[in-house]
């Protein structure tokens, strides 16, 4: 089962950055490039969401950022 | 001394609004708390379909760092999406979707079908807030609607962080229910699209023939898990896993195969079939690092399924700081995906039915790329204005199949370019 596959790589991964890289990161008054709203993961929701509306209408991959969710993509 | 009187503005007639539909009060103290995205879109196509987009998008932040976030879409769709056919060296005839009257295509063109038309209102609501220590919660959901279509869809989040903040751990999950009423019915699958008078008293008959429902309808579940990590003082890094599984009616209605004899001549048009389930999996990396003269952007996109499309998607943003609060951001995406396995640019009279096909290119080989700049200035007051301009390039591709006969002198895989402009404003 894929799904299975998946969630083990994901399990592992997390092991991996919980224990081996619980050293990376930065204390809390670091934290002054990454609080900017710039830096964020998503720092254009909008941009995302008519991206995401438009490469889901047009190819056949939706999804990965966030839900790829449903929708016609008819055209 | 006068008092100075202060104009009603935008943002205070929203936050009002939104206040009444919420069923609270406005009180002075949450005005200032509502931000809002506003921004309007164009996708044209040369040729082809042209889209519009607007969005207003307000998120208010309460006490107790709980969010709520609220989005009106509205999109308008007007122009030519091919209707699957391959172009052939006459010209051809077609019956719209919807039975009512005929198109016809010139020789050697793709053949577009030039109906479309739709307006679709889009709702979505979430709801964000902390949960005991270190935990994060959100729910949400979304109704959209046009002319043949409806998708409703709720979701779920959970995100735990670890290590100071540092690590954060989510998964989440999302039910769609949607449900499509073409105008026309849902044809049968390779059923032949019956071409005549549609004046004829026995058009509608045989037109009804070749249809099974009125409505159909599918459902989706996705699940997604992610891990984020913070790497230094500069850099922040993601990883997603996401499972989405979709059962029910999943074939485009108004797509047709053409089936062809042994010159390549179009004989007949099928309507296309495609499995009715669906699996993807994707894995999803994302990285953002604050280097001194401005921020990198870049993502990782593997998508399978259980059609055999496999895809890659590379984007990369690298936003350029000016002293004076303004910016510029160049983008890139690339993309490629592998056809499904059911793809088949024509049928042959020769072959027996396959169980499954369809000749739309987007699940086809095809390779895209887009590259575009976005442009941002501070208006005062915390307001901000952006533009943005891309391109967008499609290159359908052949999956292996030969063409035959007259099919090797017309253009089976045309190209596609869009331009895709936009207004943000922020305020």
């Amino acid at each position: 089962m894929p799904i299975i596959k998946g969630l083990q790589i994901v399990f592992m991964l997390s092991f991996v950055l919980l224990t081996g890289c619980s050293s990376l990161g930065v204390e809390p008054w670091e934290r002054d490039l990454l609080a900017k709203k710039e830096m964020a993961l998503t720092s254009a929701p909008v941009d995302a969401a008519l991206d995401d509306h438009i490469y889901f209408s047009k190819e056949a991959s939706s999804g990965g950022r966030s839900f790829g969710g449903g929708g016609c993509g008819c055209n | 001394m006068q008092l100075k009187q202060t104009k009603p503005n935008l943002k205070a007639l929203l936050t009002t609004a939104s206040c009444a539909l919420l069923g609270g009060t406005v009180q002075a103290e949450t005005d200032e708390s509502w931000q809002f995205d506003t921004a309007i879109m164009q996708y044209a196509e040369v040729d082809r379909v042209m889209a519009t987009e607007a969005i207003i998008a307000g998120q208010k932040t309460f006490s107790n760092d709980q969010v709520l976030n609220l989005k009106l879409t509205i999109d308008a769709l007007t122009g030519a999406s091919p209707n699957g056919a391959t172009a052939q060296p006459t010209p051809q005839t077609f019956t719209r979707p919807s039975g009512n009257g005929q198109y016809v295509v010139d020789a050697g063109e793709t053949p577009l079908d030039d109906t479309f038309k739709d307006t679709r209102v889009q709702l979505t609501g979430q709801w964000t807030q902390p949960l005991w220590q270190d935990y994060t919660v959100s729910a949400g959901g979304n109704f959209s609607k046009e002319y043949d279509y409806m998708s409703a869809s709720i979701n779920g989040n959970i995100a735990k962080d670890f290590n100071k903040k540092n690590t954060t751990l989510s998964m989440g999950m999302a039910y769609a229910y949607d449900v499509i009423e073409p105008e026309g019915g849902i044809p049968k699958p390779f059923a032949a699209m019956v071409i005549g008078d549609s004046d004829d008293p026995s058009f509608e008959g045989e037109f009804n023939s070749t249809r099974i429902s009125s409505d159909d309808s599918k459902s989706t579940i996705d699940l997604l898990f992610g891990i984020t990590q913070v790497i230094n003082r500069q850099m922040i890094v993601q990883l997603n896993y996401s499972y989405s599984t979709v059962s029910g009616y999943l074939t485009d209605p108004f797509k047709v195969l053409s089936l062809v004899n042994e010159n390549g001549e179009a004989q007949e048009y099928l309507y296309e079939h495609r499995p009715d389930e669906r699996t993807k999996h994707a894995f999803f990396g994302q990285t953002k690092y604050h280097f001194d003269s401005g921020i990198l952007d870049a993502s990782y996109r593997f998508m399978t399924d259980d059609w055999k499309i496999d895809s890659h998607t590379i984007d990369v943003r690298y936003l350029i700081p000016f002293e004076n609060g303004h910016y510029i951001e160049p983008h890139i995406r690339l993309y490629t995906q592998s056809a499904a396995e059911f793809y088949q640019p024509f049928l042959e009279q020769a072959n027996s039915l396959p169980e499954y096909a369809s000749a739309d290119y987007r699940i086809g080989e095809l390779d895209t790329y887009t590259v575009g700049i976005k442009y941002g200035m501070p208006m005062g007051n915390g307001n901000k204005l952006a533009f943005r301009l891309e391109y967008y390039h499609q290159t359908p591709k052949s999956n292996g199949t030969q063409a035959i006969g007259a099919l090797k002198d017309v253009e089976l895989y045309e190209q596609v370019d869009a331009i895709i402009a936009q207004v943000t404003y922020s305020f």
